[in-house]
This record gives C-alpha cells, sequence and structure tokens, in this order.
C-alpha cells in the first residue's frame, strides 16, 4: 500500500499553469488589418499626408536620378538644358545632387507630414477609447494595445508610401519626358530609381511609425477604468 | 458544484482553494477618494463585504453612492485609497500588470452597461478575443466560441458586426463573451440599464441560469428592482458605506410589494 503511493506521488503532480495573456503576432496582424479594412476612411485620411509627402520626396529623389541618367550620356545640349532648368552643375561635376533648397522642402514636407500623423492618429486613439478599454478588461496587456498601433501604423505607412514613392516616380518620370523628351525615360540606370522608390517607401514607414508612437502610447498606458468612462 | 470551483481555480494551491470554495471576493475595510480640483470626495468610506462561491449579489444603491466605484475596485479596474480587496484569497493590490491582465482575462468576465461589445469585430470574433488572450489555439476557441453563442441563442449570427446587432443580442454576445474563459466571477455593471423591460428580463434570467448551471458567482451593479428577484444577496450601498445586505429571504415580502408588474 505505501509502496504503491510513493511510486504515485511524483508522477501525479499537477502542471503549473501559465499565469500569462498572449496575442500571438499572426492574431495581431489579423487584428490590426480588421481594423484599417473597416474604417477604410479613417485610415485613408491619416495616410493621406504621407502619400503626399512622401511622393514629393520621391519625385525629387527620381528627378535626380533622371538628371544623373542625362549626364552620363555626355552630350553638351543636355548638360546645358539641366543647369537651365536649376540644376548647379560646375564644368566638372560628373553626377548631379538634389539642390540645397529642394532637400530643406523636402525635409520641411516630411515634418509636416509626421505633425499630421501624430494629430491623426490621437484622434484616431480617442475614438478607440472604448474599445481598448474593453480590450484592457479582456485581459490585454499595454504592449497588445501598442504592438497593435504600431502594426497598424506600419500597413498603413507602407501602402500609404509605397503608392506615394510610385506615385511620385511616375510623375517625375512624365514630367521630364516632357521637358527632356523619350531619353529622360531611356537613360537613366532602372537600379537607382527603384532604389529611390524603395529608399522613399522606407522613409515613409519610418514617419508612420514614428507619428503613431506617442498616440499608441497614449492608448497603451490608459487605465481601462478611464477608457470606459469615455462618454460618446 | 465543487468539481467546478476547483476547475475554476487551478494555479491555487490545495489551502487557497478551500477557502474559496467559501468566499471568492472579500473586500476589507476599503476607502476611496477622489481629487476634484481642490476638494477631495470620498466615494467609499470603509466598506467590508465577503462574497461567497457561486451566488448571485446585486449591489444595490442610488447613483453617486460609490456602488460603482465599489464595482470597479471588484473588478481590479481600479485600486483602493486604502484597504485590500481579495479575489480568490489573493490581495489585488499586490498584483502586478501581468497577473491582473491573467485575472481580468481567467478569472473575471465583465458585462457593461453601453454592451462595450468591439465594433470592428463580429460577434464571433467579439467571443474569442479573451480566448486568444488566454493563449488558446484558434480552432479550439471558435468552437468554443459558437457553443457560448449558442448557450445565449445567437449561433446563427455568429457572423454578424455589432451594429447589425439590437440591444438585447449585444448584451448576450457580451454575456457570452464574459464566459469565454469559464471565470469565476461575473461583473455586471447595470447590465439592463440601457434595455427595456422584456429584453432586461430576458437577460437577467439567462445570468441567473447561468450562476445556477455553471456555478459562476454573478456581481451586478444595478438599479433594476427586477434583478432583486433572482438575488441570493442584495447588498445596499448608501453614501459610501454598506446599508444592510439583505438575503433573498428576506426580500420576498418587499419585492412582493413592489412587484406589481403584469405577468411577472
Amino acid at each position: 500500500m505505501t509502496k504503491t503511493a510513493t511510486t504515485i506521488t511524483p508522477a501525479t503532480e499537477a502542471p503549473r499553469v501559465h499565469r500569462q495573456v498572449v496575442l500571438p503576432l499572426g492574431k495581431s496582424f489579423e487584428i490590426a488589418y480588421n481594423s484599417i479594412r473597416v474604417r477604410f476612411f479613417r485610415s485613408l485620411i491619416t495616410t493621406m499626408s504621407l502619400v503626399l509627402a512622401v511622393s514629393f520626396l520621391g519625385f525629387v529623389s527620381v528627378s535626380t536620378d533622371i538628371a544623373n541618367g542625362l549626364l552620363s550620356t555626355a552630350d553638351p545640349g543636355l548638360r546645358q538644358a539641366l543647369i537651365r532648368s536649376g540644376y548647379d552643375l560646375e564644368p566638372e561635376d560628373t553626377r548631379a545632387d538634389s539642390s540645397p533648397k529642394q532637400r530643406w522642402i523636402v525635409v520641411l514636407s516630411l515634418l509636416v507630414c509626421v505633425v499630421g500623423i501624430v494629430n491623426a492618429q490621437l484622434m484616431a486613439v480617442t475614438e478607440r477609447f472604448r474599445e481598448i478599454g474593453t480590450m484592457k478588461c479582456l485581459g490585454a496587456l499595454d504592449r497588445f494595445v501598442l504592438r497593435l498601433f504600431l502594426l497598424e501604423a506600419l500597413m498603413q505607412g507602407l501602402v500609404g508610401a509605397g503608392i506615394g514613392a510610385l506615385a511620385g516616380a511616375l510623375f517625375a518620370l512624365i514630367s521630364n519626358t516632357f521637358r527632356y523628351g523619350m531619353i529622360a525615360v531611356t537613360t537613366p540606370a532602372m537600379a537607382d530609381i527603384a532604389l529611390s522608390i524603395a529608399m522613399a517607401t522606407g522613409v515613409g514607414c519610418l514617419l508612420s511609425i514614428v507619428g503613431v508612437l506617442y498616440p499608441a502610447f497614449v492608448a497603451a498606458r490608459m487605465q481601462p477604468v478611464e477608457a470606459m468612462r469615455v462618454e460618446h | 458544484m465543487n468539481v467546478i470551483a476547483g476547475a475554476f481555480a487551478p494555479p491555487a494551491t490545495g489551502r487557497t482553494a478551500m477557502i474559496s470554495n467559501k468566499n471568492i471576493v472579500r473586500v476589507s475595510n476599503v476607502t476611496k477618494s477622489f481629487q476634484l480640483g481642490k476638494i477631495s470626495v470620498h466615494a467609499l468610506k470603509g466598506i467590508d463585504l465577503e462574497i461567497p462561491t457561486g451566488q448571485y449579489i446585486s449591489i444595490m444603491g442610488p447613483s453617486g453612492s460609490g456602488k460603482s466605484t465599489l464595482f470597479n475596485m471588484i473588478g481590479g479596474l481600479d485600486k483602493p485609497s486604502t484597504g485590500k480587496v481579495f479575489i480568490d484569497e489573493v490581495d489585488i493590490s499586490q498584483l502586478d500588470a501581468y497577473e491582473l491582465a491573467w485575472l481580468r482575462c481567467r478569472k473575471i468576465g465583465y458585462i457593461f452597461q453601453t454592451f462595450n461589445i468591439i465594433q470592428v469585430m463580429t460577434a464571433l470574433e467579439n467571443v474569442t478575443l479573451p480566448m486568444t488572450f488566454a493563449g488558446m489555439r484558434n480552432e479550439s476557441a471558435v468552437e468554443k466560441g459558437m457553443e457560448l453563442l449558442e448557450l445565449v441563442g445567437l449561433a446563427d449570427r455568429f457572423q454578424h458586426k455589432p451594429f447589425e446587432l439590437s440591444g438585447g443580442q449585444q448584451q448576450r454576445v457580451a454575456i457570452a463573451r464574459a464566459l469565454a474563459n469559464d471565470p469565476a466571477i461575473i461583473l455586471a455593471d447595470e447590465p439592463t440599464g440601457n434595455l427595456d423591460l422584456a429584453t432586461g428580463e430576458e437577460i437577467i434570467t439567462l445570468l441567473k441560469n447561468l450562476s445556477h448551471e455553471r456555478g459562476v458567482t454573478i456581481i451586478s451593479a444595478t438599479h433594476d428592482i427586477k434583478m432583486l428577484n433572482v438575488s441570493d444577496q442584495v447588498v445596499w450601498i448608501r453614501d459610501g458605506r454598506i446599508d444592510k445586505i439583505e438575503s433573498r429571504e428576506e426580500l420576498t415580502i418587499s419585492v412582493g410589494r413592489i412587484d406589481a408588474r403584469p405577468g411577472a
């Protein structure tokens, strides 16, 4: 009798239940995606300023690529045309670069864009106080809320900045074709243009994330009882 | 009943499990003050309360009596200024953010006056969300979510978004969601406050059946006299203090007098 008891004891020890709550990444993506889809117009407004700023960045960057393509032909006529259209080219320069003035305007437009995103996201977060509070009552941790908002911003950033960069590049190609003729499309290295588009998209994503950080922290740190008190 | 209570407290040691079979919630000398500008308002002025497992408790009191404040304390949504709140003999002021989230996820189910169904999710997604937080696999969560929706009579509407559901149906979804992780306690804050008479009664009946069949402790803050019929105990709060605690036997007389509605 005692023998059996001693043999059973170690085997029947109850497994410890994990005292933790989880939100798998796949599920986070699903929730974030649905959240954007359902609130499509709200997301569109948040993304719009990003699209505009990134398309400007893409336009400037791709225009520079085109100017470089034109310079690489070593045609003096094209060189004169570039100088006439505002590129500061010294006689010994073999590469064109965006002018300081252009760079300043791009930086300013990106800054304005970030402020716009922060504003739009703060509004979006305020609209969703109750939803966030409910999630917290169901056991969501601060970082789930943070992660959902960051994922949403990342998706909005990818789509918005992608569209913006492509639109900017397309516009640069079209306007330069009108100015210099078909040679503007044929000479520049496609790799350079692709790199410019990728760079503009990346910068856009980064801005989208930077813009959502503060609103997402506000949302994540909110106590459920405060969130519930918000009247609609 | 004992089996259920045991199943609700898997991580507890033998000692605490034994105690929790008696009192699931213990409120000990709790006070709460809010700072409103320069004035400090004492919402709760020393509350002592013990709530036995498996009972249907109603907290009654006029607006501003501190009813909601007490309710938030019990739910771990707010912390007392002084005093202690124990759930399953665990002092919840000692819990860190993770443990508190775990408590909200696994031990307590919340039902609100305004339903608080997440608007962007379908009925089923709302019910499965707490199970996802609890780490349940998707298929099992969906299966259990459908069972729960069937339990509240909404199995055919699982694909519907909240705005396609009536108030009573939304509250049913909220009840199914509250039950998602087999909580030991369901906290219902004015669950019938935004519903018409008949729908409110349906919801009350549903809650009562749940407390009977599943042995869930139901604590509900309410103005609703209909609730008195089904409560095992009524706690009357007045001016931040417990006015009186009545059990059902004491209540039937007074309810018989108030309850003059036809068909009740």
